[in-house]
């Protein structure tokens, strides 16, 4: 028996097991404080939080909150990783020296099914009765002695928020870590199971005990969760020694099964919620069994036939507005600081490779990402309120139809709004659904839905070309474009996404159900203590990456270098020094660094790209330079703007840029025909591009991680870069088929 | 009779799981959840476009689209008043 334990810290560990909205994370938050680390699972993208507490005996130990379960046969990665890291599997995570199982007093009955598996591991186990002060309330009155007794394991009654019952927690922590072995629970759900079944489990037992050595206690339930395994998923069924045996020897088990009239699909939650509802007998003494009446009340309005849409609209619309409106002032903010970086980096270096890689490169670079912190902020803030009230839960009930119409469940909506901020959050919300195919879909049609990124090209483009004018005496044409190309993105993802699922992706390996918890107060601690978490994920996700490919990005725009014409420009430079004096020099000068500028771009890597690729987007009305700023665009879409501003030596002036690229873009004839080189069709057709391309590093990077998968990461930028490409080829060269320059 | 499938029921009718149809591989999580045979449930009420539907079962409320509550075989209960 051993008990995981380091032997070089000698650090014990605990670990947090129990379903979903059972307040887990509250009890993790109260036993370590602040002093927790978030991290993934070596492989998968499961979150691993993990923090210290100290034993009232002074002993420091780790705590370990593992994912949300329901059961310990896996149907999500959430739910593989708590399996494995119970039965000491994964050999990341060594097996806790206790397992602390947190159930909702409210709802012991399903809590139990897990609880009840956890405590057939034969692991030290503790029942967490948490949200005890609800039960209460409702009428529930739960005998702890008599509980503690049957299963023969000790069970506290907690608060988490109002941390009531901490304490004790804490002191029967320290208890259990006292005695020297795993104490067997009594729990057994032996009696409960037909007769004759457990001889024929024991000839499954006898072929997988050898793997679970560790844990002689947990084969039991290893060998029950076998059986209903049909398309053998599970890992046993791939060992090489033993695999082939064991599916031969549940083949027979079950044949035998049937012919004794036991229904083998479903043997174990059946027999478990039958010892379940033997030991709630004995210790629920008056379950109301009923929800509580404030919740229902609010549940009446907001699932209203007519409310409940309503209410949800405006919801959508505030969490729209602060986004895009109330995030603008810090986000403004952060732009001028980081300017400011910039320019103190600029007189601090010395003048260089190093500066230009510190100025031009990183801060320009990663300067670009933390601008979007104030609306990332914002956006986690908001689905972090909503899953502690229970709103959440609420709004995927309402709009689980209309997804449903797509292919997709209402789980996606939240990550596919996420992406009209950013596309990066977006990705992450997508962990909650637990459905493989219903998950992918979404992450692969979340980069169409229109990011933020994109709204700075909009603007510009449609102030510059689209005319300023109403059409009907009411609807304003330039209002009318950018609405339009909302629609789109929203039409192509939805579209996209009932396609996959049509096609590749189809089918669903599990019903789609999810729990409807009572609304509760918020905790603004807990809503800000997971709004700073996952933020800090971002940060440091997207940050990484992003950092990489600043320079990378910085390198293509900054190289080959030409001494060359440095030297030639340097001359000229000093010629005007020597010709002219006072703000005629310092016209000239600047004229003349401008020139520079757009040379260094045009002949360097970029440059060459851009020009590479020009016969490719020639057809959609595109010049070269408008080639250079997609190239650019891989690190930050809005790149396409001082791009285009470089290449047509637009000055700043006064307000910025913004006025004077946009008549320099209105003014740009092209050299080969003297016509001009923008028109209102090449700039809407350029917006189109731009609404579908897949042009983001940081959401390559996410997507990788998130499937786990290059061949997924590629097939989504070709898809993407396919649509966008035909969809610009038919607006461009449709509009001139219709006459349309 | 009274046997019917869950997804016939009207909001604030009860009934008893009895067992399923069809596809057993995808039934195995609701089972888990508690919805197994001689399990009371409540229809508590369908969401405003029509689907899933709210059920209330061993003291906590679940959704379920009816596609899903369509395999799950129920026995209406006798002269329920919808209370």
């Amino acid at each position: 028996m051993t008990t995981g334990n380091d032997p070089i810290t000698k650090r014990r560990e605990i670990a947090l097991v129990g379903n979903p909205n059972t307040g887990k994370t509250t009890i993790f938050n109260a036993l370590t404080g602040l002093r927790h680390s978030t991290a993934n699972y070596p492989g998968v993208t499961v979150e691993k939080r993990s923090g210290r507490m100290q034993l009232p005996g002074g002993e420091e130990i780790s705590v370990l909150d593992l994912p949300g379960a329901y059961s310990l046969l896996p149907r999500s990665l959430d739910e593989e990783v708590v399996h494995d890291v119970l039965l000491g599997i994964r050999k990341d995570t060594p097996p806790p020296d206790l397992v602390l199982v947190i159930l909702d007093a409210n709802n012991l009955e399903r809590n139990l099914y897990l609880a009840t598996q956890v405590l057939e591991t034969g692991l030290s186990v503790i029942l967490v009765l948490n949200m005890w002060d609800m039960a209460q309330k409702n009428g529930t009155v739960v005998d702890l002695e008599k509980l503690s007794e049957l299963t023969g394991t000790p069970c506290v009654a907690t608060v988490g928020m109002e941390r009531e019952g901490i304490v004790k927690l804490q002191q029967t922590i320290a208890l259990m870590l006292l005695e020297p072995v795993a104490r067997p629970a009594k729990f057994s759900l032996e009696p409960f199971l037909p007769e004759g079944l457990k001889n024929e489990l024991d000839k499954i037992v006898a072929l997988i005990e050898s793997r679970l050595r560790d844990r002689p206690g947990a084969v039991f339930g290893e060998a029950l969760r076998l059986l209903p395994d049909r398309l053998f998923r599970s890992p046993f069924f791939k060992d090489i020694k033993t695999g082939d045996l064991l599916r031969t020897e549940i083949l027979s088990v079950r044949s035998s099964l049937k012919q004794n009239g036991i229904d083998w699909t479903s043997v174990e939650p059946e027999c478990r919620y039958r010892a379940i509802d033997d030991l709630c007998t004995r210790v629920v003494r008056r379950a109301s069994h009923k929800v509580p009446a404030f919740s229902d009340r609010l549940d009446k309005i907001l699932t209203h036939r007519v409310w409940g849409l309503g209410i949800f609209i405006v919801i959508m619309g505030v969490i729209f507005q602060s986004i895009f409106s109330w995030a603008q002032a810090p986000m403004d903010l952060l732009s001028r600081v980081i300017e400011k970086m910039g320019g103190f980096a600029q007189a601090w270096l010395p003048e260089g490779a190093l500066r230009s890689l510190v100025v031009d490169g990183i801060i320009a670079g990663v300067g670009n990402v933390i601008v979007f912190l104030p609306q990332i902020f914002l956006l986690f803030f908001f689905i972090a309120l909503f899953e502690d009230t229970g709103y959440m839960a609420r709004a995927v009930f309402v709009l689980d139809k209309l997804m449903k119409k797509v292919g997709l469940n209402g789980k996606a909506f939240l990550p596919l709004l996420s992406s009209f901020a950013c596309t990066v959050p977006g990705v992450l919300a997508t962990r909650t659904i637990e459905d493989r195919n219903d998950r992918l879909a979404t992450i692969l049609v979340a980069p169409l839905m229109s990011c933020s990124a994109r709204l700075p090209i909009y603007t510009l483009l449609i102030a510059a070309f689209i005319p300023n004018i109403h059409v009907f005496h009411l609807l304003h044409l330039q209002g009318l474009t950018l609405l339009g190309l909302y629609l789109l993105s929203i039409g192509a993802g939805l579209g996209i996404a009932a396609l996959f699922r049509k096609t590749f992706l189809k089918g669903n390996r599990m019903p789609f159900v999810f729990e409807l918890p009572p609304y509760r107060i918020p905790h603004l601690k807990t809503v800000l203590g997971t709004m700073w978490d996952r933020a800090k994920e971002f940060i440091t996700r997207a940050g990484s990456i992003i950092f990489f490919l600043s320079i990378v990005l910085w390198f293509l725009v900054s190289y080959p270098k030409d001494p060359a014409a440095q030297t030639r420009f340097e001359s000229v430079k000093q010629q005007a020094s020597v010709t002219l004096s006072g703000e005629a020099l310092q016209k000239r000068l600047s004229a003349i660094e401008h020139e520079e500028k757009d040379l260094r771009l045009r002949s360097s890597y970029a440059g060459s790209l851009g020009r590479a690729i020009e016969p490719a987007i020639r057809p959609l009305g595109f010049n070269w330079e408008i080639g250079i700023g997609i190239v650019a665009s891989f690190a930050a879409r809005e790149l396409l703007i001082s791009t285009l501003a470089i290449v047509h030596h637009v000055e700043a002036q006064g307000g910025g840029m913004t006025d004077g690229l946009i008549r320099a873009l209105q003014e740009q004839r092209s050299p080969v025909t003297g016509k001009l080189a923008y028109t209102p069709l090449v700039a809407l057709s350029l917006m189109v591009f731009y609404v579908l391309a897949c042009q983001c590093f940081s959401t390559f990077a996410i997507v990788k991680r998130e499937t786990g998968s290059w061949g997924w990461m590629f097939f989504m930028i070709l898809y993407m870069t396919g649509l966008a490409w035909s969809a610009s080829f038919v607006v461009y060269q449709g509009g001139r088929l219709l006459g349309f320059e | 009779m009274n046997r019917t499938t869950l997804d016939q029921l009207k909001a604030g009718e009860r009934g008893v799981v009895q067992g399923y149809q069809g596809e057993e591989d995808l039934h195995y999580r609701l089972k888990e959840l508690g919805l197994v045979h001689g399990t009371r449930i409540l229809v508590k009420r369908f969401a405003p476009l029509g689907d899933p539907m709210e059920v209330v079962l061993r003291g906590y409320s679940l959704s379920i689209r009816k596609q899903d509550a369509a395999k799950i075989l129920v026995q209406k209960d006798k002269n329920d008043d919808g209370k």
